[in-house]
């Protein structure tokens, strides 16, 4: 096992992706806060059930399906690019030559890292969307805090959070494994790279989405 | 030393190599050379194991490389060292952290003992105050010595050079002609070199071999290609009317017809 370069993959995919989860989780935890305040209208239901529906839809959707769609084309087209690109200069064939297993060197660590870390980021969008719900509706004059952490505290189902992990450690290993299989077997020049890129997202996406459908169907009765 | 036992090779429909056989000679310069769409490269990537042929035996040291488990194929492999023709540099390196890499990879020495090594190769192959720089800042000429300096750097017992002069001019591709030869006398490794330059064919060509159409057509060297009957091999080196003047002229100068600079101008005016 190559140590330093998991290391280094790990800080490439976890630390480069930081930014852009941070982004999209504290607006998503905000905008969800505020559409669901504007559909419940009902005199009946307790305002604080917005922040009980902004917790479950952040930690069983937006934070693992979301981040990770999101992932799949930031993470995606930089593995299947980079290994591509790799793949056309000869660089990987320069591997093979001085004996070094270059699936073990370059594919296995960008899964391993992706596996370790994506799942964090995905912990970590939670927690922040749920917090960006929190500040969005407060600024807006919807809950106050107390309230907001009650909702919170309703009802809630720490399966749920597994079910999350499910997802995400499932999502990690497609939007890995599919680009590194397209960019690893990349045939031409700039172009195929470009290709293979575009494909490597695509594919990843959908399987993502598909296997968002058939865990919920299967873990969510 | 390297022999090559009647190897095919095909793709599909296409056979690109049919039955080549061939001994490279061991401490000397072996030259592949072809056409485009010859087999060069298809053999080379053969010999150096990228490419299973289909046929035949690729033998290191009377083992046939094909038949070795990976254990036995890393060991060759650690002895083989390649120059690309694109040099096949590692963009994210430093030319120094480049030329250290095989080092990292196979031996457990200390980084100043590793860092002595590097600078030595470097130092070979004419480099300074480079070892800071990435590929991308570099000549091609200057990326074709990092090349070879990470090639030599773990001594290799082979050395295999693919198309070293394509992209360079031709000063460069004399340096780089030039230090590959002195690498293969000062080493004492077996170089092969696919090329279809013909300057390097006569700076270092100690032993060479003309593929044609996936076959070995010719096979001699250097001193014997000029006075060769093969039209297959004249009609790939002396392509150009240029090229076939300068070859007439050579001959009538070896068989004492003519002797000086005025002959060889009325020659050419003639």
């Amino acid at each position: 096992m190559y140590w330093k370069e998991l290391m280094h993959q790990c800080n490439e995919i976890g630390i480069g992706s930081l930014g852009i989860v941070v982004i999209i989780s504290a607006f998503m935890g905000a905008v969800s806060a505020l559409q669901t305040a504007y559909q419940l209208v009902s005199p009946v239901i307790p305002m604080s059930t917005v922040a009980q529906i902004v917790r479950d839809t952040v930690i069983l959707e937006f934070a693992p399906t979301l981040v990770c769609i999101v992932l799949a084309g930031v993470v995606g087209s930089k593995i299947a690019s980079e290994l591509g690109n790799m793949r056309v200069s000869e660089q990987i064939d320069a591997l093979e030559i001085m004996g070094i297993n270059t699936k073990a060197y370059l594919v296995l660590p960008k899964i391993l890292a992706a596996v370790i870390v994506i799942p964090l980021l995905v912990v970590v969008s939670a927690a922040l969307g749920i917090y960006g719900g929190q500040l969005a509706s407060t600024t807006a004059g919807i809950l106050s805090p107390q309230q907001y952490e009650t909702g919170l505290l309703q009802y809630f189902q720490p399966y749920n959070v597994f079910f999350a992990l499910v997802k995400a450690y499932t999502f990690a290993f497609l939007i890995s494994s599919i680009p590194a299989y397209y960019g690893y077997h990349v045939e031409g020049g700039a172009l195929e790279i470009g290709r293979a890129s575009t494909k490597a997202v695509v594919v990843s996406c959908v399987s993502i989405l598909g296997a968002d459908y058939v865990l919920a169907a299967l873990l969510l009765h | 030393m390297i022999e090559v036992k009647n190897i095919k090779k095909g793709f599909g429909e296409r056979t690109v190599l049919n039955g080549v056989s061939v001994t490279m000679q061991a401490g000397k310069c072996n030259l592949i050379i072809g056409a485009s769409g010859s087999g060069k490269t298809v053999f080379m990537k053969s010999m150096v194991g990228l490419l299973v042929p289909d046929e035949g035996e690729i033998c290191y040291n009377e083992k046939d490389f094909n038949k070795l488990n990976n254990e036995e194929k890393k060991e060759i492999r650690q002895q083989i060292g390649m120059l690309f023709q694109g040099s096949a540099l590692f963009d994210s390196l430093t030319v120094e952290q480049n030329v250290m890499f095989p080092l990292n990879m196979f031996t457990k020495d200390t980084y100043a003992k590793k860092l002595k090594r590097v600078n030595e190769v470097l130092e070979r192959v004419k480099l300074k105050d480079v070892n800071r720089k990435f590929p991308a800042e570099l000549s091609g000429g200057m990326k074709k010595r990092v090349g070879i300096a990470r090639a030599i750097v773990l001594n290799p017992k082979y050395l295999f050079v693919d198309e070293p002069n394509s992209g360079l001019d031709p000063q460069t591709s004399l340096v780089i002609d030039k230090l590959v030869k002195e690498i293969t006398t000062e080493y004492d490794i077996t170089t092969v070199v696919n090329t279809h330059d013909m300057n390097s064919v006569m700076e270092i060509g100690d032993h060479i071999i003309f593929m044609f159409q996936g076959k070995k057509e010719w096979e001699g060297s250097n001193k014997e290609i000029i006075f060769n009957k093969n039209e297959r091999l004249n009609e790939f080196i002396f392509a150009s009317d240029f090229l076939k003047d300068a070859k007439d002229m050579r001959m009538l100068e070896q068989t004492g017809k003519i002797n000086n600079d005025r002959d060889m101008d009325k020659l050419l005016k003639g």
